[in-house]
């Protein structure tokens, strides 16, 4: 890598790079995969299958405000407001074909996995139906344990076994083990690595600026497997590590007041709104749960450990570990305080979020807010009432602070 | 002197106190952000006051409006500064239940009176004086006699739904088969209460129970809320400017560090 060329411009890069190039697999003839954002993509990336994620492409023409369309389309074609508006912008695009702020190939089959929820299944299963194409799916049972079940890894492995067996089939192609090998050590070291990054936030004051979280984060999903993931957050960790050596925090022309970590998925058609707000108030957002969510990390060759990986996102897990990962976060951050998403769109990470603020709260006395809003459906969001509930959490920080110094 | 100015979606508050705290001026507006509201209620609680604006040391305004109005040396948040009211009125307080024009809010604060936690209404206008306004406007009564017509209730009638359009339908359909006027206006006030004591236990109202806002003058509400909620509430003496009264003692405070 060029040493002069920063890793946010490498960044940028890449993800147009994935775009146009699985544009450009399609339209040779290769077979095209959607996949879900946590799916064992070791398995598609040993095939040297293209895949892109709808998730993220549905993220993306949030960001570039260009779902009302889709979203529109997937309602008129009845499905409900109240599904996840990245279901509704993916199915509206899988209809439409066509957007202005990107596109990506019509898949040749879907895989799935739902360890992020099991809106996923439905979603896939009726596209998969109207465009009559093979779906796989990788079932990972919630686990109600703290840790996943021997028998859930058991199944989850027999799955992955089964997978790349019609993975053959779809592509005619047989599975290398030995690149698997390759694949699975690449991809946990990206995970390693992506922790490593995402880890330096804790430094006092942070060299992450605001939501650099949500930027880089599309790298750990869209290419997680491959070389120059891994290679783009070594580099992100050394420009971090720089900026902690220099003792620089996130903004030049203001210090960081109040650190925060943000709880579910950014507001991609609000983000420059959202981020302002923070600003404004000196509030640095520098992590969520999401570091931890890709840290896919096992050992090479050991499918049972992979399994066990996958089984173990945070979404895949019960409230007691939901609660403790946080109030470790807040610990490990040294956070001031916590800003909950409660997004209309996602069920599952709403279901429990008033109790683990709840038990938070309990347990570490950090300030927080719940505000409603949605990952793309740019009309279920006040930007008022975000900024009240902002303020306010920053007035409680502030008050705390104040408290403490005057403790002292 | 030191002015608390309280911009809300449907009237506008204003309080002047003096370095003692006592309250020399107040006014309430029925017309909030985005009008003359503000304005003619700082007139008037000048007026009340008998000053003028130069006796001013500072000045804090808080509300839905607050972004928007600038002659104010500082913007609070609404939070903050009904906490701040309701806790200096009454020190006992450790929930505070705000209901205004367009948000209901329940605060907690500990034994100092600070903010612990706070939540508030979805964005929506169910239990909130938005919704007695639509009831009203069906029953065909001023938003001030709601309370007293639901005196004469004789019958309970439930109102299921949350949506403030949908209850409105169901109301309309109600009257139309029979129910009396009495008995919705009573509906109306548990519908409001039941929604406001939802959100009270996601984080759990520890007495003193104080309630502030427009809507704590309907005495219907307090009484519904005080069943829903199992819990006596305090209706602080001028509901309505707690929040200005917060943001003048802000205002002071401020003054004070400042000097
Ligand atoms: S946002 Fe939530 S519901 Fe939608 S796909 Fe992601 S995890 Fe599932």
């Amino acid at each position: 890598m060029d040493k002069n060329i920063s890793s946010k411009q490498i960044l940028n890069d890449m993800i147009s790079r994935h775009y146009k190039e699985a544009l450009e697999a399609k339209k040779s003839g290769e077979r095209v995969a959607w996949a879900t954002s946590i799916v064992p993509q070791e398995l598609l990336e040993t095939m040297d299958i293209k895949v892109v994620y709808p998730e993220n492409h549905a993220a993306v023409l949030g960001a570039r405000k260009d779902a009302p369309a889709f979203l529109r389309n997937a309602e008129n074609n009845g499905y409900s407001n109240d599904l996840c508006s990245y279901a509704r912008v993916n199915i509206g695009y899988a209809n439409l074909k066509e957007s202005a702020a990107g596109n990506i190939p019509m898949p040749d089959f879907i895989f799935c996995c739902n360890n992020i929820c099991n809106t996923v299944i439905k979603w896939y299963e009726n596209l998969a139906r109207e465009m009559r194409i093979p779906m796989i799916l990788i079932d990972t049972p919630f686990n109600h344990t703290f840790d996943v079940p021997g028998h859930s890894v058991k199944y989850i492995r027999e799955q992955f076994n089964h997978a790349i067996g019609q993975l053959e089939q779809i592509t005619g192609k047989k599975f290398d083990h030995d690149r698997f090998k390759e694949v699975m050590k690449i991809s946990a070291e990206t995970a390693r690595w992506w922790k490593k990054a995402t880890a330096l936030a804790a430094a006092q004051p942070s060299p992450f600026n605001g939501f650099d979280l949500f930027n880089y984060m599309a790298v750990i999903v869209c290419m997680r497997g491959k070389q120059e993931g891994l290679d783009l957050f070594k580099l992100w960790a050394e420009e971090l590590q720089g900026k902690i050596d220099r003792g620089e925090g996130p903004w030049k022309d203001q210090p960081e007041k109040y650190r925060v970590m943000w709880d579910g998925i950014a507001c991609w058609p609000h983000l420059a709104d959202t981020s302002k707000i923070l600003r404004k108030n000196g509030i640095n957002l520098i992590t969520s749960t999401y570091p931890d969510s890709w840290t896919i990390v096992y050992d090479s060759d050991d499918l049972d450990a992979m399994a066990r990986a996958y089984s173990s996102n945070y979404a895949n897990r019960n409230l007691a570990y939901g609660a403790g990962n946080i109030v470790q976060i807040v610990k490990d951050f040294s956070l001031d305080g916590i800003i909950y998403h409660s997004n209309r769109s996602c069920k599952l990470m709403d279901f429990r979020q008033y109790e683990v603020q709840r038990q938070v709260q309990e347990q570490t006395g950090v300030a927080s807010v719940i505000f409603d809003g949605d990952q793309t459906d740019p009309g279920a969001f006040s930007l008022a009432q975000y900024e009240t509930r902002i303020q306010a959490l920053m007035e409680m920080m502030e008050q705390r602070r104040n408290e403490r110094l005057s403790r002292r | 002197m030191f002015l608390g100015i309280d911009i809300g979606s449907s009237s506008s508050k204003a309080v002047i106190i003096n370095a003692q705290l006592k309250i020399l001026g107040k006014a309430v507006f029925n017309t909030g952000a985005g009008t003359q509201g503000p304005e003619k209620a700082v007139g008037a609680a000048f007026r009340e006051a008998g000053i003028s604006g130069e006796k001013i040391k500072f000045s804090v305004v808080t509300g839905y409006g607050r972004m928007t109005y600038d002659k104010a040396d500082k913007q609070i948040t609404e939070i903050t500064c009904h906490a701040r009211g309701a806790a200096h009125m009454i020190p006992s307080a450790r929930t505070v239940i705000d209901i205004g024009g367009q948000d209901a809010k329940v605060i907690r604060l500990d034994k100092d009176g600070k903010v612990e936690n706070f939540v508030m209404n979805e964005k929506c206008a169910a239990g909130t004086g938005r919704f007695l306004e639509v009831m009203a406007r069906i029953l065909d009564c001023s938003i001030g006699n709601l309370s007293s017509l639901s005196e004469n209730a004789s019958e309970e009638i439930i109102i299921s739904n949350t949506c403030t359009v949908f209850a409105e339908s169901e109301v309309i359909s109600q009257l139309s088969s029979g129910a009396k006027r009495e008995n919705v206006a009573q509906g109306a006030h548990k519908a409001v209460a039941k929604r406001v004591a939802g959100l009270g236990s996601r984080i759990g109202l520890a007495p003193d129970v104080v309630m502030t806002g427009g809507v704590a003058l309907n005495k219907g509400v307090v009484a519904a809320l005080e069943k829903e909620t199992g819990q006596k509430i305090t209706v602080v003496e001028n509901p309505q400017i707690i929040g200005a009264i917060g943001a003048a003692l802000y205002a002071w405070e401020t003054a004070s560090k400042l000097s």
